[in-house]
């Protein structure tokens, strides 16, 4: 079958590329795009190793196609930090050991900006439910959930 | 306290929460793990795996998919020699199986073609002719005398006459006299335990690029746990000389043990090899689950006879493991785990190992430990429970401490478990009250810890900053403590410092990063390289000043007159000297190489509140707190993280993982929808207490931390279920169908 040619926006930039019909946003992002930032756990869904915002919506970029990309508003962790500024969610994980081995973090980060964006005061609870579908094997959440408090009470203050 | 301790105790840098050195490459999507990895002109590799539990392959044709337009290479074990070291030549027939498949998920055969889509379509026309045989996939069974024979003859001396033909190993530890011992107790119970095998379940699969020249010149980039030791493996599976294959560890995406062999690197490399070109292998989830290392699974009998008043006289275990297809020594470490935590008259510990079609076991955290923890932590709960005794007082009552000859041989140093049993004993969880359907457990937890070869160099930079060189990949904040104990030693700021982590050719052998070691053998050889440079800086100055090199010192990062020149010179700083090394010999660098001993055992106790609902058999964990010894916590949040880590791992496995087989000898959950890691919201806060009780084996007195804390969960949980729903049980995962059926069985 033929590639299909895509045009999309990625991280506030267009972006074009092409990819077969069958390729998923995860495979597009990190081997036409060049953005590794998004990692594949599973490829089923499972995991949320993969993460990225499609259109203001959560997404697992392995259960969708790279031709769904065409005319949405992409945004990857690598999206995040803003020039030499990180985002506060991405500060605080460094600053509270959020992460081990970090393969985790981007799909994280994704999604708890996601989450903050909705509801800028959630509780523990709240975050612990929203980033249940993001999958970390090194830290027990603990340090996650925190961090994320910490952003959220810095990003309402700011 | 009273721990008497020769060690360091005014630290700076130590013992402080800097940021980590590879934080912002984490948390942007810098960093470069396995798969991120990628060279021109690379072809993509993938493994044709075993539909069949136990079969013999009587041919395998590769002639269509060679054919295959896009095809560059098409592997099967012809292509690799017959290894004559026993344990290289499994880890090779695992990797691509040779004469049988031993388990479902076997690699039989490799292809590298152009695209995922040649190579997918390549595999689907390597036709394999199988004579499928009988196999087992349960400890038990695979112990019978007349059990299907996964392989044939593979006993090592120890094995007793008697034994199925599965069994590959037999060990005993222990001491006194066990008869006289029960004979003094006024209770006695006997239990028997079962766990399921379970997965380290680290998100990123396994993945590398293999690049090997005509010239029999090999580089190979790949997720490990070790570099050196995939270098030994893979050189020798391939049959080339370990200083032509450079191997580069990439970020790691973690391990717990997993990786710290080889599945798919030796396979890369002999595709790179045929094809001529770059290979890049990463592994799919199911993949991972079907023939990556999971635990080994565990069926257990132990006996323990105690005093009215909470003495243990005698106790006893028989540990039966399995760790898949190939010989497995795990319950070896069992067996010398099981009862470590207690000062005992009489004990014995034995252990078998039976061969079962499964993925050969890989290293999970305490690897051997949990399982026989658990075992006898339940026992030691229920005798507690009958003799109406506090199970802390009982755990303080029997505790080894310095002095102690371990159930194991060894007399214990200092070690923190009454620390940790003390401080659990005060913390204010031990007292909260219990609701309804709510149970509270507890549990001792050990790991040995280990040193090993390492090898580490630090250059003093002109500009006055410090490299360090190491070679264990950093599975979770090691290079922030390496650099910090850099720091600490040459008296620099730890922004000063920035460790690098190298490949295989720039340092001498390295162990894999394992057995809680890299804290503790990096960071003592890093000290001693440290040292070693400030001896040189010292020399240096000392010409300067024309004095003895004796006579100056090292102080707060600067060399100063000392003695009778004391005064008589400004201290020179290390930037100082630095900055002059060409004119006075020179660069200036450090380098220390150990096979470190002195490790300091671990210990550690965790509390657990869970609730039971009686409709579902649903645990909820609602509380949790960790009290471990650290030795000394370099970075206090990454001692914490591991605690955190291990007993989230430890509750998974008390609760809900497992290796689920059909009655075809095929694993039936490979995915993380049915092998349910815990999630966010299964989880409470975990509370850590950190207790630092010095080891005298390291000038910080350091202690390895990660693996102790994934062995009380197992047990903890368990206690916590059973007092809550006032029945025991003996069975891991403790997944809500089982524990309805004890629920409803008691009626
Ligand atoms: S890789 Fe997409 S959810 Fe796991
Ligand atoms: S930090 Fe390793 S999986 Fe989350």
């Amino acid at each position: 079958m033929k590639n299909i040619h895509v045009s999309t926006t990625l991280n506030g930039d267009d972006a074009e590329f092409v990819c077969a019909p069958e390729e998923t946003l995860l495979d597009a992002l990190r081997n036409r795009l060049g953005l590794s930032g998004a990692k594949e756990g599973c490829g089923t869904g499972d995991c949320g190793a993969c993460t990225v915002e499609m259109d203001g919506r959560l997404v697992c970029s392995c259960l969708v196609l790279g031709a769904e990309a065409q005319g949405a508003q992409i945004k990857t962790v690598e999206g995040m930090a803003i020039g030499e500024a990180l985002h506060p969610l991405q500060q605080a994980f460094i600053d509270h050991a959020a992460l081990q081995c970090g393969i985790c973090t981007p799909g994280i980060l994704v999604a708890a900006k996601n989450l903050l964006e909705r509801n800028p005061d959630p509780t523990d609870t709240e975050i612990r439910y929203w980033l249940a579908g993001n999958l970390c094997r090194c830290t027990g959440y603990d340090k996650i959930i925190k961090a994320v408090q910490i952003a959220a009470a810095d990003m309402r203050g700011a | 306290m009273n721990f008497q301790s020769n060690t360091k105790a005014n630290f700076k840098v130590v013992g402080t929460r800097v940021p980590r050195p590879d934080g912002v490459d984490k948390v942007t999507g810098r960093a470069l793990y396995g798969a991120d990895f990628n060279v021109p002109g690379m072809q993509v590799g993938l493994i044709l795996r075993s539909p069949h539990a136990h079969a013999t392959i009587n041919s395998i044709d590769t002639s269509k998919a060679t054919a295959l337009p896009g095809v560059k290479a098409v592997v099967t074990s012809a292509d690799l020699g017959v290894p004559e070291d026993e344990s290289l030549r499994d880890v090779q027939d695992n990797c691509l199986a040779r004469g049988k498949v031993l388990y479902d998920g076997h690699a039989v055969a490799a292809v590298a073609a152009k695209d995922m889509a040649t190579a997918k379509a390549a595999l689907k026309l390597i036709k394999v002719d199988y004579t499928p045989l009988p196999h087992v996939t349960d400890v038990d069974a695979a112990m019978k005398l007349d059990a299907p024979v996964v392989q044939e003859a593979r006993a090592d001396e120890s094995v007793p006459e008697g034994c199925g033909p599965n069994v590959t190993h037999y060990c005993e530890f222990g001491h006194g006299d066990l008869e006289s011992g029960f004979g003094m107790a006024d209770l006695i119970l006997e239990r028997s335990f079962t766990t399921a095998a379970t997965h380290q379940g680290y998100i990123e699969p396994h993945a590398c690029v293999a690049s090997y020249g005509t010239d029999d010149k090999a580089d190979l980039w790949c997720t490990t746990q070790g570099q050196y030791f995939v270098r030994d493996l893979c050189s020798g599976i391939l049959g080339i000389e370990g200083s032509q294959l450079r191997v580069t560890a990439s970020e790691i995406g973690g391990g717990f043990g997993g990786k710290t062999t080889v599945f798919i690197e030796p396979v890369a490399l002999a595709l790179s090899r045929k094809a001529g070109r770059p290979v890049k292998i990463v592994m799919s989830r199911v993949d991972v689950f079907r023939a990556t290392g999971p635990t080994v699974s565990s069926s257990m009998d132990v006996r323990i006879g105690m005093t009215k008043d909470g003495r243990i006289t005698a106790a006893e275990a028989k540990l039966r493991y399995q760790g898949g297809a190939f010989p497995c020594g795990t319950v070896d470490m069992g067996a010398q785990a099981a009862f470590a935590a207690y000062d005992l008259k009489a004990v014995r510990t034995q252990g078998w190992n039976a061969l079962t079609n499964r993925p050969k076991e890989a290293a999970y955290r305490a690897p051997g430990a949990p399982m026989a923890i658990y075992a006898v932590e339940s026992v030691v709960d229920e005798l507690c429970q009958q003799l109406d005794l506090d199970p802390l007082d009982v755990r303080i009552l029997n505790a080894a401490d310095a002095g102690t000859k371990s159930s194991y041989g060894p007399t214990f140093d200092q070690i923190g478990l009454m620390a940790t049993l003390e401080a659990a004993k005060e913390h204010d969880h031990y007292h909260a009250p219990l609701g309804e359907n709510q149970g509270r457990g507890l549990s001792c937890g050990f790991w040995f810890n280990f040193g090993g070869n390492t090898s580490v160099s630090l250059a003093i930079n002109s500009d006055g900053t410090v490299s360090v060189t190491e070679g264990n990949p950093d599975i979770g904040g090691s290079r922030a403590s390496i650099s910090m104990m850099a720091a600490e030693e040459l008296g620099v700021a730890y922004e000063k410092v920035r460790t690098i982590i190298t490949d295989t050719s720039s340092l001498g052998q390295n162990d894999v990063t394992d057995g809680s070691r890299v804290t503790f053998a990096v960071g003592l050889a890093t000290i001693k390289a440290a040292r070693a440079a400030i001896r040189v800086m010292c020399g240096r100055v000392a010409k300067i000043w024309g004095i003895d090199e004796d006579a100056v010192v090292w102080e707060d990062g600067a060399a100063k007159p000392s003695g009778p020149n004391a005064g008589d010179f400004e201290p020179m700083t290390l930037a100082d000297i630095a900055a002059i090394s060409s004119e006075t010999g020179g660069p200036i660098a450090g380098h220390h190489e150990v096979n470190a001993e002195g490790a300091g055992v671990s210990f550690g106790v965790h509390l657990a509140d869970v609730e039971v609902d009686p409709e579902t058999g649903a645990t909820k964990v609602l509380r949790y707190t960790v009290f471990q010894d650290a030795g000394k916590a370099v970075h206090p949040d990454y001692v914490e993280g591991q605690m955190q880590g291990g007993a989230a791992q430890g509750i998974g496995w008390a609760l809900n993982e497992e290796y689920i087989y059909g009655d075809d000898g095929r694993l039936q959950n490979a995915g993380f929808l049915d092998y349910r890691i815990p999630v966010a919201s299964d989880l409470p806060n975990i509370d850590t207490v950190i207790l630092e009780i010095p080891n005298p084996g390291h000038p910080y007195g350091v202690r390895g931390v990660g693996e102790t804390p994934i062995v009380p969960p197992l047990a903890a949980l368990s206690n916590a279920v059973s007092r809550a729903i006032g029945v025991r049980l003996h069975e891991l995962p403790m997944s809500p169908p089982k524990i309805l059926k004890a629920v409803m069985a008691k009626g």
